[in-house]
């Protein structure tokens, strides 16, 4: 039937899947048919549509097909950086952890600020991803934290929000105009909520582990009193506000107040802060140097807790590569940040297997969640979308061995862990990436 | 004189000294004992043994210390090593560029030892992991200074014939303090009882999660203190940003005869130096009868002859 399959690409039947679909609170045994790159039908009904001649058929054994991850904060090198991460490196982690969209971070040289560097990051990673990638413009520009960028101009060239990246907007004037602006572009502003004066020059989180490491701490405070502000800040101006990362219990609480409000609030957590907690830095190890700082596990299981109830909306991998040049240092003159596309969907399972978030949530907070504060058409198996699909086996054991690491950087919190489940196979628009 | 030491006890057989942390009593004690002997031979006419002879030790320092490098500096050339001082200005490359990249030149001329001091918590075992020789902590950030208080511990040791049970008041700026974190560690480890004064802007909570004891008064504090340990409070910080003034810090945390007077009549005091006098200390009680002060610099050259003696013994002999 090539007439309607203008994409060359031969149809494909999975069978036997156990499917996950949160767009459409669907969670059971079925079929998915993609016909030229699209789904025709994913559930229970399409076990019996037998699909064009010629289609592949492939028998997932039980196991679980789900959209394609979209994960909304990767840093990649390209512009300035090449050498930690290109969008042809980055794509080829970000599919073998079941990811098919990824979100550029605008923290390169120079930063996206600019509709022409928005129209840059689009052709490279036309010219060379695998996977689907969309950029993030900065907040500010020159991401100084004091004039607003373009939000109309970047927005019509590609950036799907605008954020403050690895710094934050202390002036808030400054984040009260952004958040008005916003709202008459509907723009999501996503904001790194740390106040810098309160964080000064700390390493790590506050507390005891700091005080026998002779470090300097980063307090709670330092994230909930700028998170707070910014909330209120959301109500008065009514822009969409995005917490980029949250790592403290009391953060979890103070969104729990704002959606109990109805401000236009929404967060995300990374999956360290999901996995690990200020421990595991153990003798000064730079891997595990992030901010906002690992916190304590009392922190951590918060986190989980306002993950599994939705407070939390996003789990993202945060994915930073750094070299030895900028982590093999004394812990205090590190840079921050883990890599993460290879191992999020996995150490995000493990949340799964433990019982304390549900395996549509996960996909939902990986996938369709972010798709739709992003107005992605992705993170769902909805007829007619693009076939952005993951095959998950959820118990299969394996080690993350640094030897196989596929980021151009190695720099991971997860070294050797082992893990229960993984991506088997992604496609993205119904071609395999992964899993050939 | 103690007795010779059981055989049969464990001794310190480690290729680093990195910290106080980890080191088990008898590992301490047996630093101590060896140091102790130490001290007899600088008190000698001839003071060099061949102990080092033909070892060559580096005191490789990062950030500018006289009394710290000196100090390791004879204890080495008392052992008979050969000793080289290298400074490395901290500012002049990108910082931890310099460390790792000066480790690995200095370990491709293969020295014995190298001494280590370092601006930045936990460069020194950073560093450790770059080189074949042993590596000495002579202070990393606000870290560890495991050989100030081993000597700390010999001084205390040698007038009070014992640590354990002990009541040991830690004074002043206890939060960039690496000798009050060693000294927390060996304290506590050898059976005494340490407690923290100070403001809490320079003496954090969190070691009371630790099971320090912490207060703010130095009445309470130094209720019957057998030793009162002063910590050098840096000029930059005392104007504004972790304490108001100087006369505000003296006056409420300065030690003097009045303040001394909690402790008990026998009680010692103590100071890792450099002193500020009239700022954590009165001259009266620094330069006074119940000071050790002086005697804590001479036990810093036994200390580190023993240890720098007890790190060269896990060195392969070839």
């Amino acid at each position: 039937m090539p007439t309607d399959n203008p994409s060359g690409l031969r149809p494909l039947k999975i069978d036997n899947a156990r499917l996950v679909d949160p767009s459409r609170g669907l969670d059971t045994r079925g079929a998915v048919l993609v016909v030229d790159g699209r789904i025709v039908a994913a559930g229970p009904e399409a076990v019996a549509i037998a699909g064009p001649e010629g289609t592949e058929r492939i028998d997932a054994g039980g196991a679980v097909i789900a959209p394609g991850l979209v994960d909304m904060r990767v840093f990649v090198g390209e512009p300035g950086f090449d050498y930690r991460e290109t969008f042809a490196s980055a794509s080829r982690a970000a599919a073998a952890g079941g990811i098919t969209t990824i979100v550029t971070m605008p923290d390169t040289d120079p930063v996206i600020d600019e509709p022409a560097l928005v129209d840059f990051v689009l052709r490279r990673a036309r010219d060379t991803a695998t996977v689907r990638v969309h950029p993030m413009a900065a907040l500010t520009k020159g991401q100084q934290g004091r004039e607003m960028t373009e939000f109309g101009l970047l927005q019509e060239a590609g950036a799907v929000a605008f954020a403050s990246g690895r710094t934050a907007v202390s002036h808030a004037q400054v984040m009260r105009r952004a958040l008005t602006y916003a709202r008459d572009f509907g723009a999501l502003v996503i904001h790194h909520a740390e106040d810098p004066d309160l964080a000064g020059d700390g390493v790590m989180n506050a507390g005891a582990v700091a005080t026998l490491l002779g470090l300097k701490g980063v307090p709670a405070e330092a994230e909930t009193i700028m998170l707070a502000r910014d909330l209120r800040l959301a109500r008065l101006a009514g822009g969409r506000y995005h917490a980029a990362l949250l790592s403290a219990a009391e953060s979890v609480e103070l969104m729990r107040w704002a959606k109990s409000l109805g401000i236009p609030a929404t967060a995300g957590v990374s999956v360290a802060h999901l996995s690990l907690n200020e421990n595991d830095i153990g003798a000064y190890r730079t891997f595990f140097k992030m901010s906002p700082p690992l916190r304590a596990e009392t922190d951590r299981l918060a986190l989980v807790e306002g993950l599994a109830d939705g407070t939390i909306d996003v789990v993202v991998s945060g994915h930073d590569p750094q070299d030895v040049e900028t982590k093999r240092q004394p812990f205090a003159e590190a840079a921050d940040g883990c890599i993460g596309l290879e191992t999020l969907l996995s150490a995000g399972l493990r949340l799964v297997h433990d019982g304390r978030v549900s395996l549509s949530r996960l996909i939902d907070a990986m996938s369709t969640r972010p798709a739709a504060l992003l107005g992605l058409p992705s993170g769902t198996l909805q007829p007619g979308a693009a076939a952005d699909l993951v095959l998950i086996d959820l118990d299969t054991p394996w080690v993350y061995d640094e030897a196989t690491i596929l980021s151009r950087c190695h720099n991971t919190a997860f070294e050797g862990a082992r893990f229960s489940g993984r991506a088997v196979k992604t496609w993205v628009g119904g071609r395999l990436v992964f899993g050939g | 004189m103690k007795p010779a030491r059981d055989p049969l006890l464990p001794r310190f057989a480690r290729q680093h000294l990195l910290g106080i942390d980890g080191l088990s009593p008898h590992e301490i004690e047996d630093l101590l004992d060896r140091a102790e002997a130490h001290v007899e031979v600088g008190r000698q006419v001839r003071k060099k043994l061949d102990t080092l002879s033909g070892r060559t030790q580096i005191n490789l320092f990062f950030e500018a210390s006289t009394r710290t490098q000196s100090s390791f500096e004879l204890a080495g050339k008392r052992l008979g090593a050969d000793v080289l001082n290298m400074q490395v200005a901290s500012s002049s490359v990108k910082k931890g560029e310099t460390l790792i990249d000066t480790a690995v030149t200095l370990n491709a001329m293969r020295p014995d030892i190298i001494v280590v001091r370092h601006h930045a918590a936990g460069a020194v075992a950073l560093l450790a992991q770059k080189v074949g020789c042993s590596v000495v902590n002579a202070g990393d950030g606000a870290h560890e200074h495991p050989t100030q208080a081993l000597l700390d511990a010999l001084t205390i040791r040698r007038h009070k014939g014992k640590i354990a049970r002990l009541t040991v008041a830690i004074c002043g700026d206890v939060l960039h303090s690496r000798v009050a974190r060693s000294n927390i560690l060996l304290l506590t480890a050898l059976g005494a009882r340490v407690r923290l004064v100070g403001p809490t802007t320079l003496v954090p909570g969190a070691f009371r999660d630790l099971g320090i004891e912490v207060t703010t008064d130095m009445r309470a504090g130094l209720k019957d203190a057998d030793i009162v340990m002063m910590l050098r409070l840096q000029r930059e910080r005392m104007q504004g940003s972790f304490v108001p003034s100087v006369r505000e810090y003296f006056r409420y945390w300065g030690l003097d005869a009045e303040k001394l007077g909690y402790a008990k009549p026998d009680a010692l005091v103590m100071h890792p130096g450099p002193m500020n006098r009239g700022v954590e200390i009165d001259p009266a009680v620094a330069d006074g009868p119940q000071s050790l002060i002086r005697e804590q610099v001479e036990m810093g050259v036994a200390v580190r002859m023993a240890v720098l003696e007890a790190v060269s013994e896990a060195l392969p002999n070839l």
